[in-house]
């Protein structure tokens, strides 16, 4: 196997607060294979989006990275400077935001916001600009006249596949998604989601995928990474993560959907609130609002168990394992 | 059936659009007609641009209707909404950060509705009233939380604050304008079951409106799918969901998210159309340009309600065909 384009070593972050310091990331290891698609899930608090700013380098105050190591294609990046960091970004790793409402200037065309972005990352001239702005806008489908359009004039659908063509705009490797999709509806979440498949196809591109609502990654990631709290407390292959859960907390996740077939029965959710992340107590993060709670989950903090392709943090499945 | 206590007759709602002196008439909802039955969940699905929110703020008096006529609890109701009105057809938005004023507290605004609203309570009872409202919506302790600011609150909860508001003045009706679509899934389905409880508990009768099929396939007793600004189908929720008939119902159902189903089952889903604007629009069914079912007949002629079954009817001509 290829060297993972992005490795993340026990990963942390923190945030200021008045009360001591929050850890919403606290120790995250991952691996991000060449040309693969990982979902990160969790609820909203979870340190998913958090970690994605992490890995871009674009934490601020009161944000800070307190330990860890980010190394994208042999380079870590939390050791470059400003000036360095500036010649990987959009070049290698683009980003993009949730809300593309906000992510784009109101008052300039699409067109001029991508030129800026070329200009400000590549020498190339005007003609070559104007060229690759139309290539990618025909690779999302959207019409290249809309690159003299205002942010306003275009549907919340096309507005984000047009983030998406300027995030491809330099041919990066890796593609940082923040909730692309929560801020449309169903159809045009199938059609965005199936549009960054075939492109990723293409193209070859790493996507970092992080969402609250699994459902939209099931048909499309490779592999999922489900967070609790600042941890990742289970990974594996998607589809095995969805036909066989095992942390409760994933499973949880699962229960909490209504489907369109079958039986309509009564859902649960997942009882209480996510804690909080500021001096959080010994034992699993999970443990108060678990089904399934032991002592020792109450006791030591259970660690990420690998067995076979599904890793998973929970104390009551390294007991089976053991067993 | 007992009498419903809204009629939605015709109703449709245009707004100008583009600058000054211009002729567009963006058509939002075009003669929508519909009922809600006492103590029934009724689901308004579409997608962004259906008109659905229109409906519920023309209902809630936020906008007057172009034309067309509301009857709610047997009165009609006039261009402005009295007080009474507003009490007992309620709405809950879709924002819970953009819908509470942060700067009073969670008793502040509960308080003050039961003051407007209901005069039979004293106002030594109140803050009891206002207590048992926070909790049946599964804000425990009611007590503690009315004394609390609306940042301290999650957005699941503000949510069930809202709700907690809406009961306040005893409505008949609430109107639920996506009061899920912000949330975290994980919490969504606490609300949905807050929903149902007020139905089944309190005899309330809700209009969701949401884009959402599963969810509303979870709470509602009917659906009504709206295309453009009217209606294509609408019937049972089981009938809708078990088989949907109208074109534009499909691919909503084709294209919800579920991962109980493989990739390979959403072939031919690849939709990138969108709703139209209906600005000054000709004749014909509006789902035509998207449809994979098109007929001539469609691009010149609308096509009318067909019933199904007695409580299941849509507007295709396909269907009507068949």
């Amino acid at each position: 196997m290829s060297q993972p384009i992005l490795q993340l070593r026990d990963l942390r972050v923190e945030y200021a607060t008045p009360t001591g310091p929050a850890l919403a990331v606290s120790g995250v290891s991952l691996d991000l294979e060449q040309g693969e698609f990982l979902a990160i899930v969790g609820e909203s608090g979870c340190g998913k989006s958090t970690l994605l700013f992490a890995i871009a380098q674009l934490l601020t105050y009161p944000a800070s990275l307190t330990g860890g190591t980010v190394v994208f294609d042999g380079v870590d990046l939390t050791s470059l400077s400003p000036e360095d960091l500036r010649l990987h970004r959009w070049r290698d790793i683009s980003v993009v935001m949730q809300s593309a409402m906000n992510a784009l200037n109101p008052t300039l065309t699409i067109g001029a916001q991508l030129a800026d972005a070329c200009r400000a990352h590549t020498d190339w001239d005007h003609e070559r600009i104007a060229e690759r702005s139309a290539e990618v806008f025909s690779m999302v489908s959207i019409d290249p006249v809309h690159l003299k359009s205002y942010p306003f004039q275009l549907s919340g659908g096309m507005r984000q596949r047009a983030m998406i063509a300027m995030a491809l705009l330099l041919e990066p490797k890796l593609v940082i998604m923040d909730e692309p999709t929560s801020a449309l509806d169903v159809v045009a979440q199938r059609s965005l989601m199936r549009q960054v498949e075939t492109l990723r196809r293409e193209l070859g591109f790493s996507v970092l995928f992080v969402t609250h609502d699994m459902s939209v990654v099931s048909h499309f990631s490779d592999r999922l990474a489900v967070m609790y709290a600042g941890e990742v407390v289970e990974l594996g292959a998607t589809r095995e993560v969805f036909d066989r859960p095992q942390h409760p907390y994933s499973q949880g996740l699962m229960e909490a959907f209504p489907s369109l077939f079958g039986e309509v029965r009564p859902l649960t959710g997942i009882a209480g609130n996510p804690p909080s992340l500021v001096n959080s107590p010994p034992g699993c993060l999970f443990a108060p609002r678990c089904p399934h709670v032991m002592d020792e989950c109450r006791e030591w903090r259970p660690e990420l168990v690998t067995n076979g392709t599904h890793a998973v943090r929970c104390h009551l499945i390294n007991k089976v394992l053991r067993t | 059936m007992s009498e419903p206590i809204l009629k939605v007759q015709s109703l449709s709602r245009q707004f100008r659009v583009g600058g000054f002196r211009s002729r567009g008439q963006l058509h939002a909802t075009d003669e929508v007609s519909f009922e809600v039955a006492p103590g029934e969940i009724v689901a308004l699905v579409g997608e962004s641009g259906s008109g659905k929110s229109t409906i519920a703020r023309v209902l809630a008096g936020l906008y007057p209707p172009t034309s067309g006529s509301i009857v709610f609890e047997n009165k009609v109701l006039g261009r402005k909404p009295t007080r009474s009105v507003r009490g007992r057809m309620p709405m809950v938005f879709q924002d819970p950060f953009g819908s509470i004023n942060p700067v009073l507290r969670v008793g502040h605004s509960l308080l003050r509705s039961l003051k407007l609203h209901r005069p039979d309570v004293a106002k030594s009872e109140r803050f009891a009233e206002a207590v048992a409202l926070l909790e049946k919506v599964g804000l425990t302790p009611g007590v503690e939380v009315l004394e609390r600011y609306p940042h301290e609150l999650s957005g699941g909860q503000r949510q069930r604050l809202g709700f907690a508001q809406a009961l306040a003045s005893r409505p008949s009706l609430i109107l639920a304008d996506e009061p899920v679509s912000m949330l975290d899934v994980s919490i969504r389905i606490g609300l949905l079951n807050v929903m149902k409880g007020l139905r089944d508990n309190d005899g309330v009768s809700l209009l969701y409106i949401t884009h959402d099929l599963a969810s509303a396939r979870y709470v509602a007793d009917r659906m009504i799918v709206l295309y453009a600004g009217r209606i294509v189908e609408e019937g049972l929720t089981e009938e809708v969901i078990g088989s949907p008939q109208h074109p534009y119902t499909r691919l909503l159902m084709s294209t919800a998210p579920d991962p109980r189903l493989k990739l390979t089952d959403y072939e031919g889903a690849d939709d990138l159309g969108e709703p139209p604007k209906v600005i000054n629009p000709g004749p014909g069914c509006r789902f035509a340009p998207r449809c994979p079912l098109v007929m001539a007949q469609c691009r010149t002629s609308t096509p009318a309600m067909v019933e199904l079954s007695p409580t299941h009817r849509a507007a295709c001509y396909a269907v009507e065909k068949k």
